[in-house]
């Protein structure tokens, strides 16, 4: 990197011989957005938590009363409904897309790229037209319930409504943010190593526990943390499935910004739940290297 | 690997089950979009089924509007974010510096961000900016989501960016740019086309973000919550349809495309 030519012009040159300055320099427009369009918002955000509620202006006195407010009502409520369905959604996912991911990993061959089509396609749906199917399924008379009634006689009232069904749609949602990282996750076990311990005389479950979870760990840590911080954050599913039956943190943030027009204690919400989960996931983050499962080239 | 037959079988039955309950709800709005009534009720009789809703979607001046609106939000996301995420995949995977392993810790950050809260962010954001919300900030703010993705995809092709490529260029006397130009873009193709791909399609589907920012203008899937929300009616699970075909239209030619580039650059690649 460090010999430069002498035949190129002056200004290229001075990018030969700074060390690093052009990797500074290709990072420099993602940065200058994200200080636009990221950080500056954020820290805006933080500020208006601070303002006397119901004001549009960030030119106020500052004050905690918003989150007095937070605390001395039931908004703790949401922000627990909220974790729980996120930690029940990431337990059922990682259920559900182990074995899928294994088999799409280590044992199918071509229909492996056709399940990640089939998935993948999707994460371009926008999610409420998906949800909506659901509703068009369970409700009243809809096609689970009507073809109980026709064929088996079941009268079903609308299966909508309720927390399962909130789970099924958020389970569903973000199934591919489990299944895409849990795939390379496995895809990093080596097969020596699985036929190894089973030639040891292993059984299915050690190697399974001793083996194939340890080894595929940061495919499940990445799936796991993806799929918690987006269904955290998720307001469709409880108010398209669920009706009004659980309010998450998020719509509860949203309405201070439609319904209640209080944008100060929106914000002071919204700042609360972004501590909450850059918390979880520094934390996490902090436990592996990303770069090492990235920089690997998929085995093929 | 050594699998018996009913392991195999197993699995694919699995897979096949998972796949069907994923499609299901797909398959409940095509029904749905079909029947003549007012009111959906399963099952319906043959004669109840039209295509009316289609002709009244694709004919629909409004629906026109919010398919407009969407595809413009596209396609600058897409131009921005590919840019950009060019740019930040080479400082993320090829050049070593100083900022690097922050660098790179960072450019995921957005993703781990809850849309709705990011999307009520920049709307403030814009307000205190005296900025009017409409389609093109909507951009931005998808920008802001996607560049990461972006960035992430041609990241991958550029860890296998051979070097020695580069260095023999500048070593005959090449500009930057014209290593630019002449290697290191052609050489990241097709990282940069699957990137766009994503890039369009990411935005396309986007609800949470947009329904904040995009002020006056409303893309499609806005429009498309708004009409759920307020009871049914039986144009939206056709507009639905409409959706998720183009999607999985897009999907058939991003295949398309990353196929016929791998295959040219397998065939043409200098080193092998």
């Amino acid at each position: 990197m460090s010999d430069a030519s002498p035949v190129t012009p002056s200004k290229a040159r001075l990018l030969e011989r700074v060390p690093g300055l052009i990797g500074a320099l290709s990072a420099s427009p993602f940065a200058l957005l994200m200080l636009f369009g990221f950080v500056a918002p954020l820290l805006c955000v933080v500020w208006f938590g601070f303002m006397p509620s119901k004001t549009f202006s960030l030119l106020q006195t500052p004050t905690l009363e918003n989150y007095a407010t937070i605390f001395n009502q039931t908004y703790f409520k949401s922000i627990l409904w909220s974790l729980g369905l996120a930690a029940v959604t990431v337990v059922i996912l990682l259920v559900i897309c182990f074995p899928l991911a294994f088999a799409m990993a280590k044992i199918f061959k071509g229909a492996a790229s056709f399940i990640t089509y089939a998935i993948a396609t999707s994460l371009f749906v926008s999610e409420n037209i998906r949800l909506f199917g659901w509703v068009i399924g369970f409700m009243k008379r809809g096609v689970v319930g009507g073809t109980l009634e026709t064929w088996f006689g079941l009268q079903t009232d609308s299966l909508l409504y309720n927390i399962p069904v909130i789970i099924l749609g958020m389970v569903y949602v973000y199934l591919p943010f489990m299944l895409f990282p849990l795939v390379l996750g496995v895809k990093m076990v080596p097969d020596q190593v699985r036929e190894a311990a089973f030639d040891l005389g292993a059984s299915r479950w050690q190697v399974f526990k001793k083996i194939d979870l340890p080894l595929s760990m940061p495919g499940v840590m990445i799936g796991s943390l993806l799929v918690f911080v987006l269904s955290v954050g998720a307001i469709s599913e409880a108010k398209i499935l669920g009706g009004q039956k659980v309010v998450t943190i998020a719509s509860d943030i949203e309405s201070e910004f439609t319904y209640a027009q209080n944008w100060p204690l929106g914000s002071a919400l919204s700042t609360m739940f972004i501590a909450l989960t850059t918390v979880v996931v520094f934390f996490a983050l902090s436990r592996f290297d990303l770069e090492k499962l990235l920089g690997k080239k998929p085995a093929e | 690997m050594i699998v018996t037959r009913t392991q195999k079988a197993g699995f694919s039955l699995y897979a096949g089950l998972v796949l069907l309950v994923f499609y299901f709800p797909v398959f409940c709005i095509i029904v749905a979009s079909l029947s003549k009534k007012r009111f959906f009720s399963f099952p319906y009789a043959s004669e109840d089924m039209t295509f009316k809703w289609y002709a009244d979607a694709l004919n629909s001046p409004q629906v026109h509007d919010f398919v407009g609106v969407s595809l413009r939000i596209a396609s600058v996301t897409a131009v921005a974010s590919v840019t950009i995420g060019f740019f930040s995949a080479l400082a993320y995977a090829r050049y070593r510096w100083r900022g690097r392993q922050t660098f790179q810790r960072l450019v995921l950050l957005p993703l781990f961000f809850p849309q709705s809260v990011l999307g009520l962010a920049l709307l403030m954001w814009f307000n205190f900016l005296d900025v009017t919300t409409a389609w093109w900030t909507a951009a931005i703010v998808h920008t802001v989501w996607i560049a990461p993705i972006t960035t992430l995809i041609i990241s991958i092709q550029a860890y296998g960016l051979d070097e020695s490529l580069e260095e023999a260029a500048r070593d005959m006397g090449a500009t930057r740019w014209q290593i630019l130009r002449k290697i290191t873009i052609p050489l990241l193709l097709p990282g940069m086309i699957s990137a766009t791909c994503f890039a369009v399609l990411l935005s396309w589907g986007n609800f949470a973000l947009s329904l904040f920012t995009t002020g006056a203008d409303s893309a499609l899937p806005e429009w498309l919550y708004a009409r759920m929300t307020s009871g049914y009616q039986p144009m939206v699970p056709a507009v639905g349809v409409i959706n998720v075909g183009v999607a999985i239209l897009l999907v058939i030619v991003l295949f398309a495309i990353v196929r016929w580039s791998t295959r040219k650059s397998r065939t043409s690649a200098p080193s092998h």
